[in-house]
């Protein structure tokens, strides 16, 4: 009886799919959910979801699993994905070393990648590929904002700090690439270092007029406790990793007046980004943080783009992505002709609501700013 | 300079002092018991998250404080009898995978209980600012009463295992454990209280560090390789070994990650000179490992095997 109901639902299902044009999407979200990144990916994670909950497409389909941060899982996940679970399309992806691992055989293999935050460098330039899309920025953006922002703030002797990772080193130098005063210190540290005892005492000694770090997650919880205990008060200047939502709880009053760039805060002024903020609340109970955004603008895009056309016709669906015909949280999207977004990048400033620390805008660092890299892409 | 390079010296030793609160009750029950246990640092992040959790609780960081030696030494007595007693005649390899699994059952309990994001810790009211050193610098108060806590501590524990009867069943036990049996010393029970105790400096020492750091499930594996160094260094089972081996690795780390990028900067341009140094001082403390080692394969102050 049951085998029968469900052959008649499922021809039934087949007649208005046939009616509506429009095939089921299936989407792999990898990302971090367990050990020391995961508040992140469940941040990514969450902002993806609600807007699928939002829109309560039955043609979309998303399954999740957790890559734990390393990238011979996260390549494992990519396959089984691909090969098993027969998606169109990937995303969720924090950490650069991973997406390194994934994207580029991911999107060798014909299938859309959307990417929720990594974007690193070799992905935007001569690596770019048209079912590559990056939703969040290009990793260098938000440390050229810091440094334009740096600069504009007449600040003339920076001390620089990041891990010593690929990422650190374009976090420096995007930093460098748009500050136009002096480097007083330059300095590496471990990847995953916990006390920066050392770091301080030669930022104390520098001479310097502000200090530059890009430290995310628990290695900026660190420093930021450790700075404010040192008596060092230098101004801080930051990208939004090393003061977002997720950590701010964590720092406690550390944080207040530390300047820091993003591409997204909680006070954008529009309906989008006011709706999205209020939902994600009612839905979650904390704050989204800047990765939560990102989630929920890549699942608003391929909801657009499923709008537009049927996932197994490329062409067109590739072209209803790149046209980014969707609300963004951040009011305008478009994307360069890398498909990486070209966008304005606030100068945000840690505030307290009552009792929650979070960010505020308080001016513009760069206005529709497109990255280094785009140059170098032939697409 | 000279000034920078005393500050230095001192953060050198606070790192080293709160290695040596890990270090010796990993090498306390390695030594005793002869198991080798990879959830030392699980024991940490109970002391933190129950420091973390009370203080909020509470708002006392001391009453914190007394419960993340409660957390951790109940945590760690809990753990001995029902695990780890099953391991004293299994070869290191079972320990070494029973002791991991128990890493992946702690690192999920306390995200089931405390979710996945940091939680906050501060440091007391009255231990916040700087004092001026002798030498004219600004050193944070908290790390300096961080080193005095530390040394209180080791004096303790080498009063404790040299002038107390516990302290003569324990070296008793680390020498031969077949004939205290025999003597009539309940040996279950030594086991027990000696894993208890190394659990208890353990959350301790995570107390201490979580003020200054982040309190986040993940938190103990970085600091456990750092002690499975120090104790390698100093000699397996010893507690004097164990104190000079984290203060050898505490200057090494710290003296390294300051002057060898400054060592290179003197033929190198400042930018290569910051990249090579910093990726040679991070290697530093294993070629210092790998330099002991190769001299005294025991250890510093190891029995030769």
């Amino acid at each position: 009886m049951k085998g029968i109901k469900t052959t008649i639902a499922a021809v039934a299902a087949l007649f208005v799919a046939g009616a509506a044009q429009a095939d089921p999407v299936k989407v792999g979200m990898i990302t971090t959910l367990s050990g020391g990144g995961a508040s992140l990916g469940i941040d990514a994670r969450d902002g993806f979801m609600l807007a699928v909950k939002q829109a309560n497409n039955p043609d979309l389909e998303v399954v999740i699993e957790d890559d734990q941060r390393k990238p011979d899982v996260a390549v494992q996940l990519a396959d089984k994905m691909i090969q098993q679970e027969k998606v169109d399309v990937l995303t969720g992806i924090i950490w650069s070393n991973l997406a390194m691992a994934v994207v580029p055989s991911a999107v060798a293999q014909d299938k859309f990648y959307l990417s929720v935050n990594a974007a690193p460098s070799q992905l935007a330039g001569k690596g770019c590929n048209a079912n590559y899309f990056s939703i969040s920025y290009q990793n260098d953006n938000l440390h050229e904002a810091a440094g334009g922002y740096a600069s504009s703030a007449g600040y003339e002797n920076a001390f620089i700090l990041a891990p010593n990772y690929p990422a650190g080193k374009d976090s420096l130098a995007g930093f460098k690439r748009f500050f136009m005063g002096e480097i007083s210190g330059e300095v590496y540290t471990k990847l995953g270092q916990t006390d920066y005892a050392a770091e301080i005492a030669e930022i104390r000694a520098s001479g310097a007029d502000s200090v530059f770090f890009f430290l995310p997650g628990g290695m900026g919880i660190a420093f930021m406790k450790q700075y404010a205990q040192s008596g060092v008060d230098i101004p801080l200047i930051g990208p939004a990793f090393s003061m977002d939502q997720g950590i701010l709880g964590a720092v406690g009053d550390a944080a207040l007046g530390v300047k820091n760039t993003a591409n997204w805060s909680k006070d954008i002024d529009n309906a989008t980004n006011k709706a999205f903020v209020e939902t994600f609340q009612a839905e979650y109970g904390r704050l989204p943080s800047i990765y939560a955004s990102y989630g929920f603008d890549t699942a608003n895009l391929l909801l657009s783009a499923m709008d537009k056309a049927n996932v197994s016709d490329k062409e067109a669906f590739r072209d209803a992505l790149r046209a980014a015909d969707f609300n963004s949280v951040r009011g305008k999207f478009v994307f360069g002709p890398n498909q990486h977004p070209v966008q304005d990048i606030y100068v945000r400033e840690v505030i307290k609501e009552g009792d929650v620390l979070t960010n505020k805008i308080v001016g513009v660092a760069l206005k529709d700013h497109a990255d280094a890299y785009a140059s170098d892409c032939s697409m | 300079m000279f000034t920078l390079f005393l500050e230095q010296l001192l953060n050198g030793l606070q790192s080293g002092v709160m290695l040596f609160l890990m270090a010796s009750g990993l090498t306390l029950v390695f030594g005793v018991m002869g198991l080798i246990n990879l959830a030392h640092g699980s024991l940490y992040m109970v002391g933190a998250f129950a420091c973390a959790a009370v203080a909020a609780w509470t708002g006392s960081f001391w009453l914190g404080l007394v419960a993340s030696l409660m957390a951790a030494a109940i945590a760690g007595a809990l753990v001995e009898i029902l695990i780890i007693r099953r391991l004293y005649n299994r070869d290191h390899l079972d320990q070494v995978l029973a002791t991991f699994a128990l890493i992946l059952i702690f690192s999920e309990g306390t995200r089931w209980i405390f979710g996945s994001f940091p939680l906050f810790l501060s440091v007391p009211e009255f231990l916040t600012g700087t004092v001026m050193m002798p030498g004219e610098f600004q050193y944070p108060l908290f790390r300096l009463a961080i080193i005095i806590a530390g040394f209180v501590v080791a004096v303790g524990l080498f009063l404790l295992i040299g002038k107390t009867r516990l302290g003569i069943r324990i070296r008793a036990g680390e020498a031969d454990r077949g004939m205290i049996a025999a003597l009539g010393v309940d040996i279950d029970r030594l086991y027990t209280i000696v894993f208890a105790l190394g659990a208890a400096l353990a959350g301790l020492a995570g107390a201490f560090v979580g003020t200054t750091q982040s309190v986040q499930v993940g938190m103990g594996e970085p600091v456990l390789i750092l002690a499975f160094v120090v104790i390698v260094i100093g000699g397996i089972g010893s507690i004097k070994g164990a104190l000079i081996g984290s203060l050898l690795v505490g200057f090494t780390d710290t003296m390294g990650r300051f002057l060898l990028p400054h060592a290179f900067a003197t033929f190198l341009d400042p930018a290569s000179a910051t990249a090579i140094g910093s990726a040679l001082a991070s290697m530093l403390i294993y070629i210092v490992m790998a330099l002991v080692l190769f001299l005294r394969p025991s250890g510093l102050f190891g029995t030769e095997a």
